[in-house]
């Protein structure tokens, strides 16, 4: 009955921290998605721990508590690459960027001197637009 | 301008204040008609100032990319201005800039051009699992290219407007891949890759590494990278 406890609370506490960052919006929609399905799941096992019993017997598992474990360390081996494939692919995104970024500042730094009457100009059209 | 072709060359440079304004200055010396543009890969030091001062235009990244970003960095300012040629060359003054007409002309008959150590010309030795490296390469990208390719990790690379424009689209910024997934993916695409030989000098600063551990280790990402580039899409 203890054992029952300490899941049921554990798996309830997951459910809490996601919702909250969900909620303050610290959290990606795919990935909240993801979190919200996996706490879904997890609750009612954290419940009845038993749950799975008869499923694990039919793949040949003694105890379902031990698919479980199986199952989960499964799935956090898959999100691991998951995340790897997105860091990478945010690298990739960084890097074009920072290249994005010292080609426009070499643009820059070559354009040709700004003729001071066409800055005046361009400011005070600026200036007339803000006011509009 | 060399035989009527626009060239650019493009200097990645990583914390290299100590050999990179002479590096520029001789470039411009005997290749006046030709643009350098310097690419600053986030050094901490004076390479971009000292390059400035040198006459070269500079492309500062905003922090340490590694060759492979600093190049596509110049590829696509090459392909962005309308270069026809875009030659990659050591910031540590290894690579004679007397070679780059000769590598200009090779590329007549082909899109890439490899300026190479081992080709004849010059003395260059290496020892140890970084030959091992160095001949496997060679052995299998020749096979690939069809013609022999002695020196497939050389910095010093000439590429046609066809090939610049590739790269500015697609250059791998991992370690090794600037050099040998580069040629693979060239060499898959049936681009046509030669080589040119040239003599390289001692490097004016900076020196090369040769411990064991490191060359092994330098063995063992060639090789990954090589198995990777000849499955990748």
């Amino acid at each position: 009955m203890k054992l029952t406890v300490l899941t049921a609370v554990t798996g309830l506490v997951l459910l809490l921290i996601i919702f909250e960052l969900v909620r303050r919006r610290q959290l990606r929609e795919k990935y909240a998605v993801l979190w919200g399905a996996v706490g879904i799941v997890v609750l009612p096992l954290g419940f009845f721990p038993r749950l799975l019993d008869t499923v694990s017997h039919l793949v040949g598992v003694v105890s379902g508590v031990s698919l479980v474990l199986f199952l989960g360390v499964v799935f956090l081996l898959l999100v691991c690459v998951h995340l790897s494939w997105e860091v990478s692919r945010l690298e990739e995104e960084t890097r074009t960027l920072a290249e994005d970024l010292a080609l426009l500042r070499t643009e820059v730094r070559n354009l040709p001197p700004a003729d001071p009457a066409q800055v005046l100009a361009h400011e005070k059209s600026q200036v007339a637009d803000d006011q509009r | 301008m060399i035989n009527g072709k626009r060239v650019l060359i493009v200097i990645p440079a990583w914390n290299e204040e100590a050999s990179v304004g002479h590096t520029v200055g001789e470039v411009r010396g005997e290749l006046p008609d030709v643009d350098v543009l310097v690419v600053d890969d986030g050094s901490g030091d004076r390479t971009c100032e000292v390059a400035r001062e040198a006459g070269a235009i500079i492309a500062r990244l905003p922090y340490n990319l590694g060759v492979g970003g600093a190049m596509r960095l110049g590829y696509r300012y090459g392909y962005e201005h309308g270069y026809d040629v875009v030659i990659q060359v050591d910031a540590d003054g290894q690579h004679d800039p007397r070679y780059v007409p000769k590598l200009v002309d090779a590329l007549d008959e082909a899109d890439f051009v490899i300026g190479a150590r081992f080709a004849g010309e010059g003395d260059y030795r290496v020892r140890g699992p970084r030959r091992w490296a160095m001949t496997v390469l060679s052995a299998v990208l020749s096979r690939m290219a069809g013609t022999r390719l002695s020196d497939t990790t050389s910095g010093f690379r000439a590429a046609n407007r066809r090939t610049v424009e590739l790269f500015a689209r697609w250059y791998p910024v991992e370690y090794l891949g600037d050099t040998i997934e580069v040629l693979v993916r060239l060499l898959r695409s049936r681009y046509v890759v030669r080589q040119v030989p040239v003599t390289m000098r001692p490097r004016r600063a900076g020196i090369p590494s040769h411990s064991p551990i490191k060359s092994t280790l330098y063995l063992a990402r060639a090789l990954v990278i090589l198995v990777l580039s000849m499955v990748r899409r």
